[in-house]
């Protein structure tokens, strides 16, 4: 009986629906999350797979060595490699094509290279704006690798100790 | 008004300029009120669900109403095949007229109102009921279930609450003794204490919650249910056909605000004796009452149906009875004098 009347005067009181409106009402002062996109970004972290490149040693020469275990790793089949030997009978990509449409951005590439040459770098925009303007050749990898050398050298040292 | 227009015109033609004159007055400021009400809207649920909302077009978003209204004048109406074109139109028209006409009655200050009509509470009950053929119709012609289903919700869902609704209103007559608006924003003279928000106060949170049921607000728009029967009465529309229902939903959820504050808030008089009373203390009463519509839309999840028609018709019609009753025992008391 006093659990019926308790009851009944809780809910004509409105009791609970002010209880929620109540917290309603503090959220609608309290501080807001939104990042606000263009002008606030959000932290990135060091292992951040972004965008790829190709990476050069400090005496310029191409780290890759064309042994295709990222293009077999590549769950997505995104990867097209094709090599010859070189004059000075060292083995050397021909061909480097990354397909980022098909791209799932699992970064097994980067984790499968023995030589840490295929990266993934810190960038996540970009755009195409044509058909085919996504599939990156190994001279735009290279060269998205020499811009942006400084950040992905650093990235790497830091994350040394874990791998 | 009258005298300037009948410088230039026949006496009849100044009176039908003046009133003209007068209703784009209202009208203009009330569609603009409905505009920046969605912006109000999103905002506030922005607030309260820690997010900013709209802030990009102009100064803090200010923009954003024109815009989106813009865009839904240049889109297509698609009218969906084996649909009664004229009732397919007919039906946003029907929810948007009265949804205006309403306005005639309403007072904004001791002088301005448009019709100082005797009959103004009925008047806009009167209108306000109208407003469910348009849900009904365009349920009916758009030839699809979801539309259908959400217009038999949506019709039986007014109808309930417009009961309960009118019952609230009935106390108010018993207070004011008058139908006319005007007449009961004057009964409520002398400060915050005089107003029927008090004596009548369980009368005034059913209306608020009957107010919100009868505009098919959250958390009682089971006719719009976007998760059960996506989109409702107006699922079809498209355009700016889908823009006059929304613009009568807002129009609706203003009036019922301002009849709300007239009723029970005291209109335009000033809660203390130092403050001028005015038309800026409508305002800021209709913003309140307004601001705690997007409250409770920000709080609560959608009800079921069969419990908003228990909601309608055992709870809330036996209460307002009841209390009714009641005022109209105290006033043969010696306490009549607390409830006029």
């Amino acid at each position: 009986m006093r659990k019926l009347v308790s009851n009944i005067s809780k809910s004509l009181s409105l009791y609970e629906l002010l209880k929620g409106m109540k917290l309603t009402l503090s959220y609608f002062f309290a501080k807001k999350v939104t990042i606000q996109y263009p002008e606030q970004k959000t932290p990135q972290s060091p292992r951040f797979r972004g965008l790829h490149a190709l990476r050069r040693y400090p005496n310029g020469e191409e780290r890759c060595i064309a042994c295709k275990l990222c293009e077999a790793v590549c769950p997505a089949m995104a990867i097209t490699i094709e090599s010859e030997l070189r004059e000075d009978n060292s083995r050397r990509t021909t061909r480097y094509d990354i397909d980022l449409t098909k791209c799932i951005f699992c970064g097994f590439c980067e984790e499968s290279c023995p030589v840490d040459s295929i990266v993934e770098t810190r960038i996540f925009e970009y755009h195409g704006e044509e058909r085919g303007d996504l599939l990156y050749t190994k001279d735009m990898l290279l060269d998205v690798g020499k811009k942006y050398e400084k950040q992905i050298a650093k990235d790497r040292q830091q994350e040394a100790k874990y791998r | 008004m009258q005298d300037f227009f009948s410088q230039f015109f026949s006496p009849e033609l100044a009176l039908t300029l003046s009133y003209l004159f007068k209703i784009i007055l209202i009208v203009v400021p009330v569609m603009i009120s409905v505009a920046y009400l969605t912006y109000f809207e999103r905002r506030v649920i922005g607030f309260m669900q820690s997010r900013i909302g709209p802030n990009r077009v102009g100064y803090f978003g200010l923009l954003q109403p024109i815009a989106d209204a813009l865009k839904l004048m240049f889109k297509e109406i698609v009218l969906p095949s084996k649909s009664n074109n004229f009732l397919f139109f007919l039906a946003p028209l029907l929810s948007i007229a009265p949804a205006l006409a309403a306005w005639a009655v309403i007072p904004f200050n001791y002088e301005m109102v448009l019709a100082d009509i005797n009959a103004g509470l009925l008047y806009v009950l009167a209108m306000t009921s109208i407003a469910v053929y348009g849900v009904i119709i365009a349920g009916w012609a758009s030839n699809s279930k979801y539309a259908f289903l959400g217009s038999l919700r949506s019709a039986a869902q007014i109808v309930s609450y417009e009961i309960a609704m009118g019952f609230t209103l009935v106390g108010v007559l018993m207070c004011a003794n008058s139908l006319n608006l005007g007449d009961i924003v004057i009964a409520q003279e002398g400060g915050i204490s005089q107003w029927y928000c008090w004596p009548l106060f369980p009368l005034f949170v059913i209306y608020f919650i009957s107010a919100v049921a009868e505009t098919n607000r959250a958390p009682f728009d089971v006719a719009e249910g976007e998760s059960e029967i996506v989109a409702g009465f107006h699922v079809e529309y498209s355009g700016m056909a889908f823009a006059l229902f929304f613009l009568a939903e807002y129009a609706n959820m203003i009036l019922v605000s301002i009849l709300a504050v007239i009723m029970f808030l005291g209109g335009w008089l000033s809660p203390v004796s130092f403050i001028p009373d005015g038309i800026f203390w409508l305002i800021i009463k209709v913003a309140f009452v307004l601001f705690c519509f997007l409250w409770l839309r920000a709080t609560f999840p959608r009800y079921r149906y069969d419990q908003i028609m228990r909601l309608g018709w055992k709870v809330f019609i036996p209460l307002t009875l009841v209390w009714i009753i009641f005022v109209g025992a105290m006033m043969q008391t010696s306490y009549a004098g607390y409830f006029h």
